[in-house]
């Protein structure tokens, strides 16, 4: 487990669009549509008490996202939690991004420099996004190995780039630093701990 | 009383002869003359019910509209829902006929949109009907209907987001044989709103000077996906349109106020930006779609 206080949240957005748009197909169209399910997002994260909290965004029973539902639910909602201002330390992955997605969450990510870490349909993570190569190879490792303790830093990675770069990463809100230890946590296995 | 003689084959081009007409009026009551109405495609109807639109916010009442009742224009309309969406714009002269037809190149019949619920329906409904016709008319990849789909939506958000009025969307494929040697899908969007150099005016005229006007507009939103709001997450719906279609080999304009401006495949001839075009108020968006080769898919 680990070491600290993490609320795991699950969020269906196809049920949230369902819920909120009334839409039988859950469609995920429309700047409206796309603002009601992020603050539905927001509500739902507001209520965890943890100060940390890691969600699944869920779109497996969305049929469509067009670019305006992209930018509020994937670019925003990570907007409002990478600020100064955020509210909590939120994390995310998100499951269930088909082929029919990854357009317009690639082009909102690539527009606002954002990354995000998704599960595929056959359960292997990845990160989407315009992450530098050194990043990409930092992030790999990372989900390789699962977790890194503080201590085995300099070994798992011996480079000071590789360091900066899992720095890099967490500020993206892409890997997760424990604040007691300092450890380095995969979201893929903090998400298998958390399960 | 201003009669309008409307075209005899209405296609989208053919709206600017109906804004020629309009631009010339005063205040007396119009006639649109649609009895020599031989063949109207999406964007003829749409713009027909602009021009209605444009004519009854002028007069306070509804102008008046003459249809051929012989020949197939008549229950083509109907099969189209144009009576529908016409029934609070136009005072009809003929009884509309029922919809005693339908036709599987019908993408989308003509729709109000109003709401960001009439987005929901509209794409919900063409997801329904889209396989059809861009996977074996287009011969598209069956990933075309959720792309498709997408340009629907953005393309639909433009007129509630910018026009602040009411539009028009449908869509329908066609053999263009002669013109192209290929099947087609036409898609043509069309409102009465602020059009494009009104959203903009507030927030980017200053910085274009003297050079502002209508063509800027478009340039401005056209090319470089400026918007009137602050927000830097908007303006893409536009440019990744843009994209899509050109993926497609296919065509798309805009009109507003007194220009066009176009993304135009070798296959075309439509001038890249047209000025000093009858005056409108609003935006008329058009694409066509051509098919693919049996092995592009």
């Amino acid at each position: 487990m680990p070491d600290f206080g993490i609320d795991p949240v699950s969020i269906d957005v196809g049920h949230l669009v369902r819920r909120n748009v009334a839409s039988l197909y859950s469609s995920l169209v429309t700047r409206p549509t796309g603002q009601a399910v992020r603050l539905a997002i927001e509500n739902l994260l507001a209520d965890e008490v943890a100060r940390f909290s890691l969600s699944i965004i869920d779109l497996s029973q969305v049929t469509i996202i067009d670019f305006s539902c992209a930018d509020e639910v994937v670019a925003k909602l990570l907007l409002r939690y990478l600020g100064d201002e955020r509210p909590k330390d939120a994390f995310f992955v998100f499951r269930g991004i088909k082929e029919q997605h990854r357009g317009p969450i690639e082009v909102v990510l690539e527009r606002q420099s954002l990354a995000i870490v998704a599960e595929g349909e056959t359960g292997a993570f990845q990160l989407i996004g315009p992450v530098p190569l050194h990043e990409e190879r930092a992030w790999e490792v990372l989900e390789e190995k699962g977790s890194v303790a503080r201590a085995d830093l300099d070994g798992a990675f011996p480079e000071s780039d590789a360091r900066r770069a899992l720095e890099s990463l967490v500020d993206r809100r892409v890997a997760f630093r424990s604040p007691r230890s300092g450890d380095y946590w995969a979201l893929s296995f903090l998400l298998k701990k958390l399960a | 009383m201003q009669i309008i003689p409307v075209p005899g084959n209405l296609e989208w081009s053919a709206f600017d002869q109906l804004a020629r007409e309009l631009a010339k009026g005063g205040e007396q009551k119009i006639l649109f003359d649609a009895r020599h109405l031989r063949w109207v495609d999406p964007g003829g109807i749409v713009g027909l019910l602009a021009a209605g639109a444009i004519a009854r916010q002028r007069q306070g009442d509804p102008p008046r509209l003459q249809l051929s009742e012989a020949g197939d224009v008549a229950t083509y309309l109907a099969r189209m829902n144009f009576f529908e969406a016409a029934d609070s714009l136009f005072e009809l002269d003929i009884r509309p006929p029922r919809r005693s037809w339908s036709s599987s190149d019908v993408l989308l019949e003509v729709t109000p949109i109003t709401t960001n619920t009439d987005i929901h329906a509209v794409v919900d409904r063409v997801q329904q009907q889209a396989g059809a016709i861009l996977s074996r008319t287009l011969n598209y990849a069956p990933s075309a209907v959720v792309q498709f789909s997408v340009i629907l939506s953005e393309v639909c958000q433009n007129i509630i987001e910018h026009a602040e009025a009411p539009g028009w969307v449908a869509a329908q494929s066609y053999n263009w044989a002669k013109r192209l040697g290929r099947q087609v899908l036409i898609l043509s969007v069309m409102d009465v709103g602020k059009g494009f150099r009104g959203s903009l005016a507030d927030t980017h005229a200053a910085r274009f000077g003297d050079r502002w006007g209508d063509a800027t507009a478009l340039e401005a939103a056209f090319i470089h996906g400026l918007t009137r709001f602050p927000d830097s997450g908007r303006g893409q719906g536009i440019q990744q349109i843009r994209k899509q279609v050109r993926r497609w080999d296919g065509a798309i304009s805009i009109r507003s106020g007194t220009a066009r401006i176009a993304d135009v495949p070798p296959w075309d001839d439509t001038p890249p930006l047209e000025e000093n075009l009858p005056a409108f108020p609003g935006a008329q968006i058009h694409m066509v779609l051509p098919a693919h080769g049996a092995d592009d898919a």
